[in-house]
């Protein structure tokens, strides 16, 4: 569908917004490298993006969203601080909801700073709440930080934080692992596996890539998780209480701060949140009204890994999100071979802007 | 005129052509073995068309047709949304084949989706690429290994001969059609306990679009009486 004219008008004037900031106005191919974003996102941006074949250059996929292009681009240059808008199509399959636009404009602002997290958060947050001044909006605020330190902290093996904080973006199946753990209990062909004096007796010959070496090394990590403790019951309940946390900013901060006494690990991300809470009230924002969820951020694409963020119509429910965004400081050191860049971003979609705002 | 679209060829095919004579409707081609008419007797209304079971999701979805026979993994494959472009008319009770996730029989440190899962993320870790899961069934295989929470796994597409591609080393796992599980073990595979995708069989759907007429709509009407269905 061509973006009217009142859209891009629209979007030229978010951009020219995020660029009164200081932001580099930055453009990105439309065809990307399928293997970087599919090795990143796996199957589930397959089922979301337009893939081709190119017979040089191999899959390309029209691009899902300008985050990583940005990123990489940013990498390359490794100014800092820096700041980055741009304003241009996404293409999305909808498979789900066919009503929702299957290409959009997204017009973002991103910041890569190491200085001060709390403020870039707050200062990406505020600018995109400028933008959108005056219209109808909801704004719904988490902290995927906060959920990764109670993980890390937990006092269980090193291997079922990390099964837990691989799953931390699939909630029923984070569920089920934290269930498994706490119950101490080995399912019963497990157990017998576990128990064979040879387990290799009926396998018969080996086919493929995965070696006998490996699966004997599974095996073996098996026997050695089946000797952990059980996940103490109470460190559950407070991953629970996170998790079920709904309230206003500053009311969840002091919920938080309760739960940092019985789990230390998390007091970092406390404290970085607290700091974030005061720079957003020095930009203007009323942290005591404005909402967090413990929880949010869980469902979207496994790339946000601090504070989260999105707009939502107030009176509209069945429309996407008119913007979003988060921490992305994890991403950076997988694009950049190991060189981290803290970085924070969001994107606004001016027909949506439209929108809402009409009614 | 209601459009019926059958197989065009093989048991499928023969099958239908059983299922709805031992009903009072006789479906039979018209002409040479070779050419793609057919004709119907016993009731009037109805014209038959003879199709690749492959094409009949679409052509039912975009109204050329207005009743097919087809397998139910066809359209759960082929229709996005597909409970909301046809509707079952019968469940014909042939045709019968399971979607399955299938592994080595010599991984035996995996019986279930959660091994999979695990399986795949220190594979990942080791090789450097997501663990191959080859299939041709790609909406069906993801749905499903989203709904269970399965990651760090990629799909390679195989249009044939899926149960070789392990030992070919293309691909770590396959999700495939099995009826009895006998290609599967004879080439080295094992279905996992909870891996059953769908259990398909040939089924009658109809076509969910508005834009009937009320001669299709009364011949339709007709025709299901006739079946009992």
């Amino acid at each position: 569908m061509p973006t009217s004219p009142a859209t891009l008008k629209e979007a030229r004037r978010l951009r020219d917004h995020f660029a009164a900031q200081g932001a580099v106005v930055v453009k990105a191919d439309v065809l990307q490298s399928a293997d970087l974003l599919l090795d990143l996102y796996g199957e589930d941006i397959r089922a979301r993006a337009y893939l081709t074949a190119d017979p040089l250059r191999g899959e390309m996929v029209l691009r899902p969203d300008f985050t990583v292009p940005v990123v990489q681009m940013h990498m390359e240059t490794y100014a800092d601080p820096a700041r980055y808008t741009y304003s241009g199509k996404v293409f999305r399959k909808q498979e789900i909801d066919e009503t929702r636009a299957n290409e959009f404009t997204q017009v973002g602002y991103e910041v890569f700073d190491g200085q001060n997290p709390a403020a870039a958060d707050a200062e990406v947050f505020a600018v995109i709440a400028q933008g959108l001044a005056g219209i109808p909006l909801r704004a719904a605020t988490g902290d995927m930080g906060v959920l990764m330190a109670a993980v890390r902290g937990l006092r269980t093996t090193d291997d079922r934080k990390a099964a837990l904080l691989r799953h931390i973006w699939r909630p029923a199946r984070f569920r089920a692992l934290l269930r498994r753990y706490g119950s101490g209990e080995v399912p019963p062909l497990r157990a017998a596996l576990l128990n064979a004096a040879d387990p290799f007796v009926a396998a018969g010959a080996n086919i493929g890539l995965r070696s006998r070496a490996e699966v004997a090394a599974r095996i073996a990590a098996l026997r050695a998780d089946a000797q952990a403790k059980p996940l103490a019951l109470d460190e559950i309940a407070l991953i629970d209480a996170i998790l079920g946390l709904r309230a206003t900013s500053t009311d969840a901060l002091s919920v938080l701060r309760d739960i940092a006494v019985d789990m230390p690990a998390i007091s970092g991300a406390v404290r970085r949140m607290e700091a974030r809470l005061n720079a957003l009230s020095a930009r203007g924002i009323d942290v005591d009204t404005l909402e967090f969820e413990g929880s949010y951020g869980r469902t979207s694409l496994e790339y946000y890994d601090g504070f989260v963020f999105g707009f939502y119509a107030s009176d509209r429910p069945e429309l996407p999100p008119i913007a979003t965004g988060g921490r992305y400081d994890a991403l950076t050191a997988r694009l950049g071979q190991g060189r981290a860049v803290p970085a924070v971003g969001g994107v606004i979609r001016p027909d949506l802007v439209l929108e809402v705002g009409k009614c | 005129m209601l459009k019926l679209g059958v197989p065009s060829k093989g048991r499928l095919m023969e099958k239908t052509f059983d299922w709805f004579g031992a009903r009072g409707v006789t479906l039979r081609k018209a002409g040479s073995e070779r050419e793609y008419a057919g004709a119907v007797d016993g009731i009037d209304g109805v014209e038959l068309v003879l199709l690749s079971a492959g094409e009949i999701p679409r052509e039912l979805a975009v109204g050329n047709i207005q009743l097919g026979v087809t397998g139910s993994d066809l359209v759960r494959e082929k229709l996005v949304n597909w409970d909301r472009r046809v509707t079952v008319l019968a469940p014909m009770g042939f045709g019968g084949a399971d979607l399955v996730i299938a592994v080595p029989q010599a991984w035996v440190d995996v019986d279930t989706l959660d091994d999979l899962d695990a399986v795949a993320a220190a594979f990942r870790a080791k090789h450097g690429f997501r663990l191959r899961i080859a299939t041709k069934y790609h909406r069906l295989v993801r749905d499903f290994l989203r709904d269970a929470g399965v990651a760090d796994y990629q799909l390679i597409d195989s249009q044939g001969a899926t149960e070789g591609t392990v030992k070919n080393e293309t691909a770590e796992a396959i999700a495939d059609i099995t009826s009895t599980g006998e290609t599967l073990r004879a080439n080295g595979l094992k279905i996992l306990s909870d891996g059953l995708i769908h259990a398909s069989q040939a089924t009658l759907f109809r076509g969910k679009r508005s834009d009937w007429t009320d001669a299709q709509r009364k011949t339709l009407k007709t025709l299901l009486g006739t079946l009992d269905i």
